[in-house]
């Protein structure tokens, strides 16, 4: 089991090995350029595996069987569709502003590559391992929002650019209690790593101490990916898919990867703060117990896309200042004071 | 190395800014403002203040979004091509500008009081050596700063609702 657990690591130091310095910057350079390759790969193959899963859960949800043509229970279908997507013609609407039109797809799909970045998959195993891991998280993909906008602006089209207003709307109100949530398990391990987070869940994973910031993190973290019951962004029925209107063939796919790609890194930042990362008993290594957590988060949200309807944009701005808001100060207020209470028995105790 | 990447980012961020300034579109001009922002943020990366950088993506880049929207809601013209028509008054803008410069190099050349490190910077964790001095020595500064905050968005409120006159 441990030559399972340290099985990346060790083909890691085999590469490096390669080298006649193991640490030289041909040799950080090669290990940086295979990360970023793994990451990409994580995105698509998340991407694929998601979305057939995302149509058999809604296939579940609804009594129907969902995909069941293309190989054994339809589980080529993904991969059919993305077939189809690479031939479709790439359209630009007339009037639409061709460059930022062009470059919003790409900043949307770059997002999610640099924030699975710094996740840790194991121990160890961060592609990059900063000090700032949560920041960094955060800054990143607030920028989702300006992809979004850039996207329902540049395509001349009205819904479009309704969508894009959604988008700013929806991130003004979730963004402090998504931001807000996850400072009480910064309190608790005085760090913004996510490594030495994980690390500090050793014992306990921060779900059982920080219960109301998970509920929090879960709710406001929906929104931010834009999936029902928050996906007022992309509301079929209102503004018949918002920014995505315009697009065709591979552009909008970019859209697709980029969105499973978002979902993946929230769902493994949960995991990463909530639910001890890549802890876990030793029965399967480290990686397969991230992926596993990331996945029961992932059907999670799944599970309620496809069974609450969308609320109204008025109501999740109430839901986000009026209710998340206040719960999740006072979060980090009761934090504090059972950070205060800890101390005190530990000095009485001790 | 870092000399050629100081460069690229550095002339990435001025090179933004001046189109922010000369384009004719003023969703253009936001967006150049964002890369702006991006491209000071890797500055800060570089001088090892990462929180500072973090920090001016999240609330810079996420606040140009928000520019955008008011920028297409208050933009009077049908036509958002022309929403930037150019200032005849450049005069005076060179004007300010060049005094703003004067001022700024005055300051830089006649203080004496430089504190220059010895070698590289080396703290590791800058962060929590910032948080330490902002709860210290910068107290009243950073409590002012977040009263004068929470007094203008009590204000903005205030001129977007109004208050009721016969309480």
């Amino acid at each position: 089991m441990d030559a399972l657990n340290q099985l990346p690591l060790n083909i890691a130091a085999t590469i490096r090995s390669l080298f006649g310095d193991s640490h030289s910057i041909w040799a950080d350079l090669t290990m940086n350029v295979i990360n970023i390759i793994l990451v990409i790969v994580l995105i698509v193959l998340a991407a694929l595996i998601l979305i057939l899963l995302e149509r058999k859960i809604a296939g579940w949800t609804s009594q129907r069987p969902g995909p069941n043509r293309l190989g054994p229970h339809g589980w080529f279908q993904t991969i059919a569709d993305a077939l189809k997507l690479l031939g479709k013609e790439d359209v630009t609407p007339a009037g639409a502003d061709k460059f930022i039109f062009k470059i919003a797809p790409m900043i949307l799909f770059a997002l999610p590559m640099m924030t699975l970045a710094v996740i840790p998959y194991g121990k160890g195993m961060s592609p990059i391992d900063l000090d700032l891991g949560i920041v960094y998280f955060l800054a990143i993909s607030a920028v989702s929002t300006l992809s979004l906008l850039m996207a329902g602006w540049s395509s001349n089209n009205k819904y479009s650019m309704l969508g894009g207003m959604r988008a700013v709307a929806q991130m003004i109100s979730y963004e402090i209690p998504l931001i807000f949530s996850l400072l009480g398990v910064v309190m608790i391990t005085q760090t913004f790593s996510l490594s030495k987070i994980v690390e500090a869940q050793s014992t306990v994973p921060f779900v059982v101490l920080q219960p109301l910031a998970f509920v929090i993190y879960l709710i406001a973290g929906i929104a931010e990916v834009n999936r029902a019951p928050f996906d007022l962004v992309e509301a079929d029925q209102e503004v018949v898919a918002g920014p995505f209107t315009e697009y065709t063939g591979l552009r909008w796919g970019l859209f697709f990867l980029g969105e499973y790609g978002n979902m993946t890194a929230v769902a493994a930042l949960t995991t990463t703060v909530f639910l001890g990362g890549w802890q876990g008993p030793a029965i399967l290594p480290g990686y397969a117990w991230f992926f596993l957590k990331v996945g029961i988060i992932i059907f999670f949200q799944m599970w309620v896309r496809w069974t609450f309807p969308r609320i109204r944009i008025d109501h999740l701005m109430g839901l986000a200042w009026k209710v998340l808001l206040p719960l999740s100060i006072l979060n980090i207020l009761l934090t504090g004071l059972g950070i205060y209470i800890y101390d005190l028995v530990l000095r009485i105790g001790g | 190395m870092s000399t050629i990447v100081f460069f690229i980012f550095a002339i990435l961020a001025v090179a933004a800014a001046w189109g922010v300034v000369t384009s004719k579109n003023i969703v253009h001009s936001a967006l150049f403002l964002a890369l702006t922002f991006v491209g000071v943020a890797a500055l800060y990366v570089m001088l090892n203040a990462e929180f500072i950088a973090a920090v001016q993506i999240l609330v810079y880049t996420g606040a140009v979004s928000i520019m955008v929207v008011f920028a297409v809601m208050l933009t009077l013209r049908g036509d958002v091509g022309e929403s930037s028509p150019e200032n005849k008054k450049w005069g005076w803008g060179l004007f300010v500008a060049g005094l703003v410069f004067v001022m700024i190099t005055a300051v830089i050349l006649t203080n004496a009081d430089w504190r220059i490190l010895e070698g590289p910077w080396t703290i590791q964790n800058s962060t929590a050596a910032l948080s330490n001095l902002l709860l210290t020595n910068y107290m009243i500064p950073f409590e002012a700063a977040a009263i004068l905050l929470t007094v203008a968005l009590v204000g903005a409120v205030i001129l977007a609702k109004g208050v009721r006159e016969n309480k």
